[in-house]
């Protein structure tokens, strides 16, 4: 094996039973049909098994904190859609959430019980996607997000009819919404939601004791909880591995503490790709307990509360956070008395999630990397920013 | 597709061509034959790159079902793609990549730009990092406007590029003639992509003010 050697003298060359091997280097991406985005995987090989893995993004760096800070406050809520841009929703509020902190503005009522539902749905949009997607790296081409998008087209519907836009909705405000909804919005809303148990269950009969799905993500990608905790992931991820944390419980941000919900989340034994598909699962079934509360309890008034016309906050620093369907999102700025900020930083729970690759994929086959990958939920407009 | 589309430039009566299509004779030419195929069924190729990539996998799925259109294969390999749609916002970084793409795909091969980043830079045009219009590397053949697009607005633009190969000549098509284009890969030099356009394709618009100078000093 010396000639192997001389050919590529950084192979590592490992014996097993009196044979050589050498290590093999796949760059996966960034035009890749898995990576979900234009993401890199510098992964090296022995045999299938996954020895070494190397994320390399940075493909989308859109300099989004830059331009923010070169602009009005306000400006930039529109650039926030496209951080996360399946929840432009759950992004403007983050955003929104430390902007009034700024100031200190009331958002009436009616406006948080939107918000709420906004959020929520953003939720269930995300989660039937993520799910396709997941599915879809798994092999089993186009159906189950052939499915998923047709929910989320009813859902998109609910989101053009309020704010104009199916995906970048730009639909917050400091104090509150940009619009209220237009009329017959509600019933609408509560139409979709009380059909989509419907699909859920279909969706859950089909998958969740799926064969198939059963032996390919089952024990794949474990995350333990310690490292879970320690390297500050997240969301559903988090929970999977067993952490009992929502940033809704914790903070109980806007109106959340009138709502019944349970947050799903494992006895953290194993915290496989399986336990973080479940886990969306069942977050969405607590998602349409919220919006079925929420679209009970709202009541008419204004939306949009006293802002002032020139947001021009005092020196401060803040940060709002918002439980994003992908984690912890959060926004820290840092006011200086100008209508621009200082600062501005976003948390985005993508790119934090993402730190724990490695950890996941060492000593898995390469073709559970795409699959550990997907179970994670990555966008790569927010992780690049 | 009506045979009409295939007759089309024929220099043949209506009442023998109808004759002949009764007896089941198809007369066209070679160029409105081969357009015609070539047109209901591109391949685009699975390319996602920010934002409106998932407006191109909505427009795929079975609300719009770009399959409607013959375009529903799509193919991560560009070996094996004749459409790249650009979707989304192109960095300096991934602009050798998108270009290194197109430069792998076999003729005949053609590009919808989409989105405002992919045509212009769209609403990050003044950020440092971001491509301001891929069309200064590589030919492209349809623009489609927004942020993102809608669904509709994607199997509209693909509409209008069966159009445009509709009109295809074969004898003087680039796809024959020249063979495979390959354009240079820009490099990223730690400041700016270099050479920062491809002037074969794309020159910088002339500026309205020089002329009537020039006039002047003439
Ligand atoms: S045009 Fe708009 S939606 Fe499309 S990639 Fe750019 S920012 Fe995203």
């Amino acid at each position: 094996m010396s000639s192997a050697t001389a050919i590529a003298p950084n192979y590592e060359l490992i014996q097993q039973d009196g044979l050589e091997t050498s290590l093999l280097e796949v760059s996966m991406g960034p035009h890749h049909p898995s990576t979900h985005g234009v993401f890199r995987m510098d992964v090296k090989l022995d045999g299938e098994t996954v020895v070494d893995l190397q994320p390399v993004f940075g493909y989308l760096h859109r300099n989004h904190e830059k331009l923010a800070e070169n602009m009005s406050y306000l400006g930039s809520m529109p650039f926030t859609d496209r951080l996360d841009y399946f929840n432009s929703m759950t992004n403007n509020w983050a955003y929104a959430l430390a902007a009034e902190k700024l100031v200190e503005i009331e958002v009436p009522e009616r406006a948080d019980y939107l918000r709420v539902i906004m959020a929520e749905l953003t939720r269930l949009v995300n989660h039937v996607s993520l799910v396709g997607f997941f599915i879809n790296d798994l092999g089993a081409l186009g159906t189950p997000l052939l499915y998923a998008f047709r929910e989320r087209e009813k859902i998109l519907d609910l989101f053009e009819q309020a704010s104009g836009a199916r995906m970048m909705c730009n639909y917050f405000r400091f104090g509150g919404l940009r619009n209220d909804v237009p009329e017959g919005w509600l019933d609408r809303a509560r139409d979709v939601v009380d059909h989509f148990p419907v699909f859920l269950d279909e969706y859950e009969q089909l998958l969740c004791e799926n064969e198939i799905i059963l032996s390919r993500t089952q024990g794949v990608g474990c995350l333990s909880r310690d490292l879970a905790i320690s390297a500050g992931i997240t969301g559903p991820m988090l929970r999977a591995s067993g952490v009992n944390y929502d940033i809704r419980k914790v903070d109980k941000y806007s109106i959340y503490d009138r709502f019944q919900f349970r947050v799903p989340y494992t006895d953290g034994n194993v915290g496989d790709c399986y336990d973080r598909f479940m886990v969306r699962m069942l977050e969405m079934r607590e998602s349409i307990r919220i919006l079925k509360q929420a679209l009970d309890g709202i009541g008419d008034g204004p939306v949009l509360g006293n802002a002032p016309k020139v947001f021009k906050p005092k020196p401060a620093e803040v940060y709002g956070r918002v439980e994003a369907p992908k984690g912890e999102l959060g926004f820290y700025l840092i006011a200086d008395g100008t209508p621009k900020p200082y600062r501005y930083r976003v948390r985005p729970p993508s790119l934090i999630n993402l730190t724990v690759l490695r950890d996941m994929c060492l000593g898995q086959k390469v073709a559970d990397a795409v699959i550990i990958l997907g179970s994670i939920d990555i966008v790569l407009g927010e992780v690049d920013r | 597709m009506t045979t009409e589309n295939l007759n089309a430039g024929m220099d043949l009566d209506d009442n023998t061509r109808s004759e002949l299509e009764r007896a089941g004779v198809i007369v066209s030419q070679v160029d409105s034959l081969y357009n015609w195929a070539r047109g209901g069924s591109v391949w685009p190729l699975t390319f996602g790159l920010a934002c409106c990539a998932i407006e191109m996998i909505a427009s795929a799925t079975s609300r719009f079902d770009i399959s409607r259109f013959g375009s529903e294969v799509f193919r991560p390999t560009p070996r094996q793609a004749d459409l790249m749609i650009v979707s989304g916002t192109v960095t300096k970084k991934m602009a050798p990549q998108v270009v290194r793409i197109y430069n792998q795909m076999p003729e005949p091969k053609w590009v919808i730009a989409m989105g405002a980043c992919a045509i212009s830079g769209g609403p990050f045009k003044q950020g440092y990092n971001v491509l301001k219009g891929i069309d200064r590397y590589i030919p492209v053949d349809v623009y489609l406007p927004g942020c993102p697009p809608r669904p509709e607005a994607v199997l509209q633009s693909l509409n209008y590029l069966q159009e445009k190969i509709r009109t295809q000549d074969i004898k003087s098509d680039p796809a024959f003639t020249k063979g495979r284009r390959q354009y240079p890969v820009p490099e990223f030099t730690g400041k700016d992509l270099e050479p920062p356009y491809n002037p074969e394709v794309w020159q910088p618009p002339a500026n309205p003010n020089d002329k009537p100078l020039e006039k002047a000093t003439a």
